[in-house]
């Protein structure tokens, strides 16, 4: 218990103090911390409810585009916005920009949500394999019909609005997004670990292990399936509009539904951590997003290679990811007991 | 733009055309993936990229002054070696595992050969001119490129040697008892490793020949292997595994689908109406079976 405090100690005030020990890695680390958020709400639907959907980058291009998009037009026109392109006519005020920037962030939660809650009655029915593909499919038609829409730019995308002249240093903006981002991660993480201690956690885990049987023991597991899936929708959504803001600039394709890059991240990052574990999202998040700024340092042109090799050894070789491989070795830390005489029938039967 | 229908109806007779003869194509590759998943459960999402793969074999034949047509023996006697050789190097490790696994590792190689391609063949848009000509048809009001004639006759006739080659051979006799019951199979000596191998090397050899049949008729472009996976996999779910006449029905289906919408909704919402209308058959289809479901209760 005491360890446990000392671990969360130091890691609320890594996160608070790392704006000031590492400003040079300012929108670095944020990065990082959309990413864990990603992660994390991936293994709620992946790792603790089995099933395993490419389509929560759904709800993050919703959600970068509804964040920005509410901000813009809230003042000015969406359309003469995105016609202008990336000559800023149009600037906000101090003032417009904060209120846009709350009202914007909170929608980019909130829509997501009831996209979810619509769209999981029909797609949450399906299982394994089809759903995978479903959600896969769906990732990318929101992509393309995204590309196809002229008030949000099209294929051009649209720029976000940018920090209001005036208001603290150039460094303040990075700031902002920097705790805006701790703050998201910290919150997915209390919350995910509260839910999991709950009912509902259990619940999901019995959808995993055996649905049917779920079912038959009465619990309504539609619904169960779908509030996860709006959980997940939600702080997905609010990641996304934060990262339209880190970005500066939104395009439909490459990222805001950019599956085959973030949509296909946050299912390595949560493998290669551990998929069923609290834990396990966050370090393989915290691994993943090292491997992959080497690759892009130090391989340039090459990384999409780099990870096409990652993903193939991490799901081939390491399915069970790190915390699957400290569990099996350490097994007392999770405080499991091991039953010497069972796993030797195990070994036997192998 | 609704009212295209009534202006001219001889565009629909024109799209429908296409349709069919696209949908051939389609149907060729489906077969592949019916193949493999039927026999292996294996959800092969670099099957675009195989089709892409085989196509750059065609306009590299182009490219040295063979006419592009030959592609459609060499590029699957090629392709069949690669496919052998990913089935050795990565598909054996995860043909037991559950399907999320193959389909996250398929995803793997996806992304490597899509970007291996853009390396080699560079990230243009490429068409291998095969110079067939045109048939007019209805007073010249409907035109057909010979050379998509000429891959949907290839198409059918590869289709048709398959079909007797599994029913004859002994390795075609052999993979019908694999994905009848591997197990089985296995106690009656068949060596499913080198079954294994064997369908995945077909399947890739398939998606040589539509590939090659791809670069004379359409474009190839290093990233747009992932729609033909998803069409493939479409059709293979309406059609379901091993039914060879309804997976061309519904091949030739969605190829008229396609060209409709192209020339209904624009051809910037194609990708869309293609991905749109997985999810609208996945979910009509989950609420099919869940009225069953209500029905036995």
């Amino acid at each position: 218990m005491n360890k446990n405090t000392l671990l969360y100690a130091g890691l609320i005030i890594f996160g608070l103090a790392g704006a000031f020990i590492f400003p040079a890695y300012k929108l670095q680390l944020s990065f990082l911390y959309i990413l864990i958020v990603l992660a994390m709400t991936w293994d709620v639907q992946g790792g603790q409810m089995g099933y395993n959907t490419f389509g929560n980058i759904l709800f993050f291009g919703v959600g970068m585009y509804v964040a920005s998009s509410t901000q813009i037009a809230m003042f000015f026109s969406l359309a003469e916005w995105t016609d202008a392109g990336g000559e800023k006519t149009f600037v906000h005020t101090i003032p417009q920009f904060f209120q846009g920037f709350g009202v914007g962030i909170l929608l980019a939660g909130i829509i997501p949500t009831i996209i979810a809650g619509v769209i999981g009655y029909g797609i949450l029915g399906l299982r394994g394999h089809y759903f995978a593909i479903c959600t896969l499919a769906l990732g990318i038609a929101a992509g393309e019909l995204a590309g196809g829409i002229e008030i949000i730019g099209a294929g051009q995308g649209m720029t976000v609005p940018v920090w209001p002249k005036g208001f603290g240093t150039n460094a303040s903006s990075s700031q902002f997004l920097y705790y805006l981002s701790f703050a998201l991660a910290l919150v997915t993480f209390v919350t995910l670990k509260w839910a999991y201690s709950t009912r509902f956690g259990l619940v999901l885990n019995a959808i995993r292990d055996n649905e049917d049987k779920a079912e038959a023991m009465g619990i309504h597991t539609m619904r169960y399936k779908i509030i996860g899936w709006m959980v997940s929708a939600f702080f997905v959504g609010i990641a996304g509009g934060l990262m339209g803001h880190i970005n500066g600039y939104i395009e439909p394709t490459e990222i805001a539904f950019a599956g085959p890059t973030f949509g296909v991240f946050m299912v390595l990052m949560a493998i290669l951590g551990g998929k069923g574990t609290l834990w396990g999202p966050l370090v393989g998040a915290t691994l993943f997003h090292l491997f992959k700024e080497g690759f892009w340092t130090y391989f340039l042109g090459w990384q999409y290679v780099a990870l096409g090799v990652l993903i193939i050894v991490i799901v081939v070789y390491f399915p069970e990811g790190v915390m699957g491989w400290l569990r099996e070795k350490y097994p007392e830390r999770f405080g499991e007991v091991v039953d010497e005489a069972d796993l030797k029938a195990q070994v036997e039967l192998k | 733009m609704d009212l295209l229908i009534f202006q001219a109806p001889i565009l629909m007779v024109q799209a429908s055309m296409d349709g069919i003869l696209l949908g051939i194509l389609f149907s060729l590759i489906a077969y592949g993936m019916a193949l493999q998943w039927g026999v292996m459960n294996i959800i092969n999402i670099a099957q675009g990229e195989l089709v892409i793969m085989g196509g750059y074999i065609a306009y590299f034949m182009y490219l040295s002054g063979i006419h592009p047509a030959f592609g459609v023996i060499v590029s699957p006697i090629i392709m069949y070696c690669v496919g052998w050789g990913m089935y050795k190097l990565v598909i054996n490790k995860v043909v037991d595992k559950d399907l999320f696994t193959s389909i996250l590792a398929t995803f793997g190689i996806s992304i490597l050969a899509q970007q291996l391609m853009n390396f080699a063949f560079g990230a243009d848009v490429v068409v291998a001119q095969s110079n067939f000509g045109t048939t007019m048809l209805f007073n010249n009001s409907v035109t057909l490129p010979n050379a998509k004639i000429f891959s949907g006759a290839i198409c059918v006739i590869s289709a048709i040697i398959l079909v007797i080659y599994m029913k004859k051979s002994k390795l075609g006799r052999a993979i019908r008892a694999t994905a009848q019951n591997a197990r089985a199979a296995k106690i009656l000596g068949v060596d499913t490793e080198k079954v294994y191998a064997a369908t995945f090397g077909i399947n890739a050899a398939l998606c040589g020949i539509a590939g090659a049949c791809i670069a004379i008729t359409f474009t190839l472009h290093p990233y747009t292997g992932l729609p033909y996976t998803v069409r493939s996999f479409m059709i293979v779910i309406i059609a379901g595994l091993g039914n060879l006449p309804a997976v061309a029905i519904s091949g030739m289906g969605l190829g008229v689908f396609e060209e409709w919408s192209d020339y209904l909704l624009g051809t910037e919402f194609r990708i869309a109406a293609v991905f749109s209308l997985l999810v609208i058959i996945l979910v009509y289809r989950r609420f099919k079976l869940a009225r069953k479901r209500e029905y036995l209760k």
